[in-house]
């Protein structure tokens, strides 16, 4: 019996992984968020910008991070267009300019719809577009933000644009915010932060998170949205019920199941050895 | 792009072609098979075609066709000529196809090196400089609000600051680790276990968060269009 | 010209770049500005080089008939489908390039790294054994942290979360905060090693 949990077919304990997220989804087991500082720190700097501040959500991820990021994304776009605050959306991700389309369509028609609030493109916010590079582009866009965007995705100029009108440089600009599958919110920092002292924050996938924490500690990040949960804390502070705590129950699940699942092979393990060394003499 | 065709609707063919690659890849984890390898190659051509796409759109024409020939679209009163130069730049990139003029592609690539070379010295020293600073606190800070000492985020600083020490003792290879070094080294090892164990930790809820993506797709967009076909049938 | 060329470059680039970072003058703006331009514009040629490799490779397949050549003939053409559409159609939303990214390329890179959900879970159970003091206290570190971060945790154990963020921001940070510090002294290393020309990997063969 031990025998056979040590040397399990892999594919038994694929079956209980989509089980576990499985069912509670069709379930539709849904659970309270509790708040993180780190979250809370992100909303209520975006509360406290004066009207008309320029936010700069930077799209750094691509399809592969998106039930992690696009609901960061979703929550943060519509956080800032329900408040008279301008947002202007980049990327350095070939994958994702045409995400930052989707993801301001979707928001745009849900504030309408829901809440009766209009929002213009090129007036309130506005897609510029992917250009190649990190470094190049952050160091480009503190000298002449309107050198490197000379036009928009959808080919308008910067110059012609009423929501980037005396967007010159970072100093006008009233934070940035990076959602990213990668090291890039460290690059704005480094970039960005510590030479021009623009306001940075990040949303990052679970498996960067770590990696921030020591920018959090320094201050050189307002705050940081860590994974899907942090996606959840955050549509949960502005009022949004939508994938990502929908998620949560599902996430549950899974994460006690992984829990059990190498508790439960240390178990066997620990037990498999100790009945090895009782038959060895 | 038509809202219809054939009689169906765009969105509808799209989710389910959407959910036949994603079952597609999923069949995978039964074992490889011709689907599967379908799937992967059909992946692999759309993203290097994507990749041309968006390339030509927000960089050959952005970046060189219209400033240069079509200035007045960027806004700028005259044609800029100076991006010739990174023009003939990149293109020499593409001689390292030839064997004679292949050394031609060292010049951009050069170019660039010394470009991020050049810009990482100064940040990343100042960016060393800050996280330096923040290790050096007060062990126990005082809080001038409640006038008090605030004990237990003096012991989570103290912690942090063994951590750092004792972790960059681990990494200094240039002396052998013996007496004091070989014992702040391994303590170095327990920290790192802890930073790699937390990092698991969210690498799992990672991973579980593209799964739950998935299912989320599989179960609210495209189970309704399987349940309307039995229903209309 | 073949070696001496391509090093006074970068290192004319690099002290060019450590200048402008310490010049509050216009001309130093200028200067970083257009440089700027100049990196997006090689790098946006340089990313069409390694997809053009990619194509070269297939083609290669597709002609001496390698194993899985048909496969390649898949990869060629929706290559050069999505290539046709988007330099003669355009990018924009209600194109089919646009159609094929969402209903295609997403679910197909979403679904790839959703499958490393599954094999999580098979090696937390057949290959995660606190075999040694030291992966007992990584698998811990682990369990408290996935224990923390989910609703269901803080229904159990009210404390968890913060537990779990205690972990993350004391000792954790610690250890990261100096793997940051290696790095960025490791990093610093290399930038003066490829400035001053010692670090030649970047040119290849005979570099």
């Amino acid at each position: 019996m031990i025998e056979k949990l040590l040397h399990l077919d892999r594919r038994v304990i694929f079956v209980f992984i989509a089980l576990a997220v499985g069912v509670p989804m069709v379930g539709g087991w849904k659970f309270d968020q509790g708040s993180n500082p780190r979250t809370t720190a992100v909303h209520k700097y975006i509360e406290d910008l004066p009207d008309r501040s320029v936010v700069l959500l930077c799209f750094d991820y691509g399809p592969a991070s998106m039930p992690e990021l696009q609901p960061m994304a979703l929550a943060i776009a519509q956080h800032v267009l329900s408040r008279d605050l301008r947002l202007v959306c980049m990327t350095t991700y070939p994958d994702a300019p045409l995400l930052i389309e989707d993801t301001l369509a979707t928001v745009v028609e849900r504030l309408e719809k829901e809440k009766g609030i209009k929002r213009e493109d090129g007036k309130d916010y506005v897609n510029l577009g992917y250009r190649p590079g990190l470094v190049n582009v952050i160091l480009g866009m503190s000298a002449d933000i309107g050198a490197v965007w000379k036009t928009d995705f959808n080919d308008r100029r910067y110059g012609d644009l009423a929501v980037t009108k005396g967007v010159r440089t970072f100093k006008d600009v009233g934070l940035v915010i990076d959602l990213a599958s990668s090291s890039t919110p460290g690059a704005w920092v480094v970039y960005a932060h510590e030479r021009y002292k623009v306001k940075v924050a990040c949303g990052v996938t679970a498996v960067m998170a770590q990696d921030y924490y020591p920018y959090l500690q320094t201050h050189q990040l307002v705050g940081m949205l860590n994974g899907m949960k942090g996606a959840a804390e955050y549509e949960k502070l502005v009022g949004l019920e939508s994938d990502a705590s929908k998620a949560m129950g599902p996430q549950s699940c899974a994460h006690f199941l992984i829990i059990a699942l190498v508790i439960f092979g240390n178990i066997v393990y620990a037990v498999s050895r100790r009945r090895a060394r009782r038959q060895t003499p | 792009m038509p809202e219809h065709i054939l009689g169906l609707s765009t969105e509808a063919i799209g989710i389910w072609i959407a959910a036949l690659l994603t079952l597609a890849i999923y069949s995978f984890l039964y074992r490889d098979n011709p689907v599967y390898k379908f799937a992967e190659h059909l992946f692999v051509g759309i993203s290097a075609g994507y990749g041309v796409g968006i390339t030509y759109q927000q960089v050959v024409i952005d970046l060189i066709y219209k400033p240069l020939l079509r200035p007045a679209e960027v806004g700028a009163l005259a044609p800029d000529y100076l991006v010739i130069v990174p023009t003939i730049l990149g293109a020499l990139m593409f001689l390292r196809f030839s064997r004679k003029h292949g050394w031609l592609a060292r010049w951009p690539i050069c170019l660039v090196m010394g470009y991020g070379a050049g810009a990482a010295i100064p940040a990343t020293v100042q960016n060393m400089l800050e996280h330096t600073r923040y290790t050096m606190q007060p062990l126990v800070p005082f809080n001038t609000e409640t006038q008090g000492y605030e004990w237990a985020a003096g012991i989570s600083m103290f912690i942090m600051v063994i951590a750092v020490v004792t972790t960059l003792a681990y990494f200094y290879f240039s002396k052998e680790h013996k007496g004091a070094l070989g014992t702040a080294g391994r303590i170095g090892i327990y920290f790192l276990m802890i930073a790699f164990g937390a990092g698991f930790g969210n690498t799992v809820m990672a991973r579980i968060s593209l799964l739950i993506g998935r299912f989320q797709f599989m179960f609210y967009d495209w189970w309704p269009l399987v349940v309307g076909i039995f229903h209309r049938g | 010209m073949k070696i001496r060329v391509p090093l006074a470059l970068t290192f004319v680039t690099a002290l060019v770049m450590i200048a402008v970072f310490f010049t509050p003058h216009r001309l130093g703006s200028y200067v970083q500005s257009e440089l700027s331009d100049w990196m997006a514009v090689i790098g946006g040629l340089g990313l069409v080089l390694g997809l053009i490799s990619l194509l070269q490779r297939h083609l290669r397949k597709i002609a001496h008939r390698q194993q899985d050549w048909p496969y390649s003939f898949v990869t060629v053409a929706s290559f050069l489908l999505m290539a046709v559409l988007g330099v003669g159609w355009g990018v924009q939303d209600e194109s089919v390039f646009n159609w094929i990214f969402s209903n295609a390329y997403l679910p197909l890179d979403a679904t790839m790294f959703s499958i490393l959900a599954f094999f999580v879970a098979s090696a937390a159970f057949r290959t995660f054994r606190a075999r040694s003091a030291e992966a007992a206290l990584l698998l811990t570190a682990a369990l408290v942290v996935m224990f923390g971060r989910v609703p269901w945790g803080q229904l159990l154990f009210e404390q968890s979360p913060m537990v779990a963020e205690w972990v993350m921001s004391s000792p954790a940070l610690g250890a990261k905060r100096a793997i940051l510090l290696g790095v960025s002294l490791g990093g610093i290393a290399m930038s003066l090693r490829i400035i001053l020309g010692i670090e030649r990997s970047h040119l290849g063969g005979d570099g």
